[in-house]
């Protein structure tokens, strides 16, 4: 009997051990060794990339095929991830120590967040972080977290207002609206007038936030620790949005699939104008309006506000996990990807914005008309907060948005309810 | 069977256990596997769930090494206070509420729906097996895919469902964009998954009723719906209170249809307490200490649940 229960004891304790091991087996990661000679380095690297499967991600894997034969020891394994659901599968797995990618496709409001919770490899004197002076600031701004570098900034964007020229001619404009007034007077007009829709939007926290910016406001301000999402800019903001629905300038929003139902609506001429970035360039592109007659789509500067013209800074960073058995490797193919040639070519095939000053006058990125298009609106960028809690702060007010957007509630009592939803995320933080 | 054994030890005295013990050790290394499994995969999560439901853990503050980046473990023992947090939190009440309909509604559809088909198909007819493939077909798709099908059938603007209407001169409805017809939808897709089993379950439980109680009570002049109520019901019972009750328990923590069809919104207006649990656990910096509290209360709304539906079945004689 006695030795049945042993047994037992002894089996518990084993599986209790093998659990335990598991779940720190991640720390023994090889030590950097700068001094690694970068044509001897060898070993796999895994990416997750998060663009779009079919539109971006061939781009990806052809410049790959190009650092596999810079460096015939390394192996890229190319995984395409979701970019929905990125964030958190790439936290359960650098947490749990197993299953995590070496390089990640980092988007600029994680990267304090994955930085602060010790998942990220700090970058500086590393080969990742060539030529940092190159970078456009705003964009390396965003891969600095407590004075180091963690992530290095692939592509940068913003949202502008796309429109469909002919329905706007059609209407009588010949030029997109420049203020948020008149972005309703033109939806308006393109309602009665030809029949399509005004302006779709897209019920998110993020496509919020030019009418927010355009009237001085913002989520929060990091500076004097102090929430501001309901501070009278942020309503005055808001509030626009809310005459844009109660006026039918824009048509009745989806709240589920709001991106897909806006994009789709827009494709098919359906709507005049959307807000979005040049990550929607090859989607749009492809849509019924747009494929037989490119010179049909436009891109603008998103309308100013009584204060500015703002729209917030978006894009990717490359990041490299901590505890990866191939950081040599993964460095070097940072190094790659994130080199000004890498960027012209995906600038010119794709038509995204480098993060290199010099990729802009390479040849191959002037190549596409849609760099330059998008100059302009890039000019508006308004650079977020780079706080761990970033990520946070959409949820609370995307359920907001999308009780507004339902009309059941008003901007004043929503923009209230966020600012004591942000108290909770933000520990300490004043109204 | 364990609580036997506890009870006979302390009742006994020490030798006595031990030799109740030894004389049925060849039953103890039989189960050993099992204990242990359970042990292993049940025991120790739930102890460090309500461990960690006592302390203010979050993924920022449980310790860990990853590669070179070494974080120490700063969070602490803080008692009851999750707990007090949700219990006086705005959200629990309304939340618990909506829980509530939704089990009571899906529940009572599954029942009602599933007991009527399995009448149905409980007669000859033919085809009959033919019907009753086609009626399980939705409990043969995983949840998942299911749930995802709905949501682009339900779709407000390009969706099957209101091209459908408009075809045949209706407006459309926003089916998962308006609070009460989200709802609705949600209901209605967790109904459309929920009723095949209910319907297997309860055409079991029709097959053990003996013919011959029909054929006497015919004799003896009951009218059908007689029939119906005394000897289907009362005959079905011992089927019926165990697929309501699990039938509960599933409903009240249906995740992937909420989730997938409305992922809560819109607005929070479907959100029910598991997830929102996952909110709290996923979302931003994961709260684990947090998350673990709201799971620890779903569990104990359960068992109370569980205890008070078997006092009721007991009270009315049911040996269950």
């Amino acid at each position: 009997m006695r030795r049945v229960l042993t047994s037992a004891a002894v089996a518990a304790a084993l599986a209790l051990a093998v659990t335990a091991c598991g779940s720190s087996s991640g720390g023994a990661g090889s030590a950097p060794a700068k001094s690694a000679v970068p044509a001897e380095v060898s070993g796999t690297v895994t990416w997750w990339d998060t663009s779009d499967a079919t539109t971006e991600g061939p781009v990806f894997q052809e410049i790959i095929k190009g650092f596999e034969s810079t460096y015939p020891k390394i192996k890229v394994n190319y995984v395409n991830v979701p970019f929905a659901d990125a964030r958190d599968k790439f936290k359960t797995a650098a947490q749990s120590g197993s299953g995590a990618p070496d390089v990640l496709r980092t988007d600029v409001g994680w990267v304090a967040e994955f930085a602060s919770l010790g998942y990220l490899a700090p970058l500086d004197g590393t080969p990742a972080l060539d030529k940092p002076e190159e970078f456009l600031p705003v964009p390396a701004a965003s891969g600095k977290f407590n004075g180091k570098t963690y992530g290095v900034p692939q592509v940068t964007d913003t949202l502008g207002l796309l429109y469909n020229k002919e329905l706007l001619k059609k209407a009588g404009y010949d030029e997109p609206p420049a203020t948020m007034a008149d972005l309703k007077k033109v939806a308006l007009d393109v309602k009665s007038k030809t029949g399509a829709g005004g302006i779709a939007l897209n019920v998110d926290a993020y496509f919020l936030l030019p009418f927010i910016y355009g009237e001085g406001g913002d989520f929060v301000d990091v500076q004097n620790k102090k929430i501001t999402i309901s501070s009278p800019q942020s309503v005055a903001g808001v509030k626009i949005v809310e005459d844009l629905i109660t006026s039918g300038a824009a048509v009745k929003p989806a709240l589920q699939d709001s991106y897909t139902n806006a994009e789709t609506a827009f494709k098919d001429g359906k709507v005049a104008m959307i807000f979005n970035g040049p990550w929607s360039n090859a989607d749009n592109l492809g849509g019924k309006v747009f494929k037989d007659n490119p010179d049909n789509f436009g891109v603008a500067p998103v309308p100013a506000g009584s204060v500015k013209a703002g729209s917030p800074l978006g894009g990717h960073d490359y990041t490299v996990y901590a505890g990866s058995q191939n950081l040599d490797a993964s460095y070097l193919f940072v190094q790659y990807m994130a080199s000004a040639e890498s960027q012209a070519k995906i600038a010119g095939k794709l038509g995204l914005l480098p993060t290199r000053l010099p990729a802009y006058s390479a040849p191959e990125a002037t190549a596409n008309p849609k760099i330059a298009q998008w100059a302009k609106p890039m000019e508006t960028a308004v650079e977020r907060p780079w706080i761990p809690e970033a990520a946070s702060l959409f949820q609370p007010l995307v359920e907001g948005y999308q009780k507004l957007a339902g009309g059941q509630t008003t901007t004043e009592p929503m923009l209230k309810d966020v600012a004591t939803a942000y108290q909770g995320i933000l520990k300490g933080w004043s109204l | 069977m364990t609580a036997d054994v506890v009870a006979t030890r302390r009742a006994a005295p020490r030798s006595g256990a031990r030799r109740l013990l030894s004389r049925h050790w060849y039953a103890w290394a039989m189960t050993a596997p099992v204990v242990i499994v359970t042990l292993v995969l049940v025991g120790y999560p739930l102890v460090r769930g309500v461990y960690l439901s006592l302390t203010d853990a979050t993924e920022a503050t449980m310790g860990r090494t990853i590669g070179m980046n070494v974080i120490p473990s700063t969070y602490e023992f803080v008692g009851l206070q999750n707990y007090a947090d949700i219990i006086t939190s705005s959200e629990f009440l309304g939340r618990l509420a909506w829980t509530v309909v939704w089990t009571v509604a899906c529940v009572a559809l599954h029942v009602g729906i599933g007991l009527g088909l399995a009448l149905l198909l409980n007669r000859p007819m033919r085809l009959r097996s033919f019907y009753r493939v086609l009626l399980v077909l939705p409990w043969a798709v995983p949840a998942f895919v299911s749930a995802f099908i709905w949501r682009y059938l339900l779709n407000g603007e390009f969706g099957v469902v209101n091209a459908m209407l408009r075809a045949a001169g209706f407006a459309g409805v926003a089916w998962l964009d308006d609070p009460f017809w989200a709802k609705v939808s949600v209901i209605a897709c967790n109904v459309w998954l929920g009723v095949p089993f209910m319907m297997l379950a309860m055409l079991g439980g029709l097959q053990a009723i003996p013919r011959e109680l029909y054929e006497a009570a015919e004799v003896d002049g009951a009218t059908p719906w007689q029939r119906f109520r005394h000897i289907t019901l009362p005959g079905l019972r011992p089927v019926s209170s165990t697929v309501v009750l699990l039938g509960t328990i599933w409903t009240f923590n249906q995740f992937p249809v909420i989730y997938l069809l409305t992922k809560g919104g819109p607005g929070g207006a479907t959100e029910i307490l598991v997830t929102y649990a996952y909110r709290q656990a996923f979302e931003g910096i994961r709260n684990y200490s947090g998350s673990a509290a709201w799971g620890m209360v779903i569990l104990a709304l359960l068992v109370v649940l569980a205890a008070v539906y078997r006092r009721a079945l007991k009270q009315q004689g049911e040996a269950w």
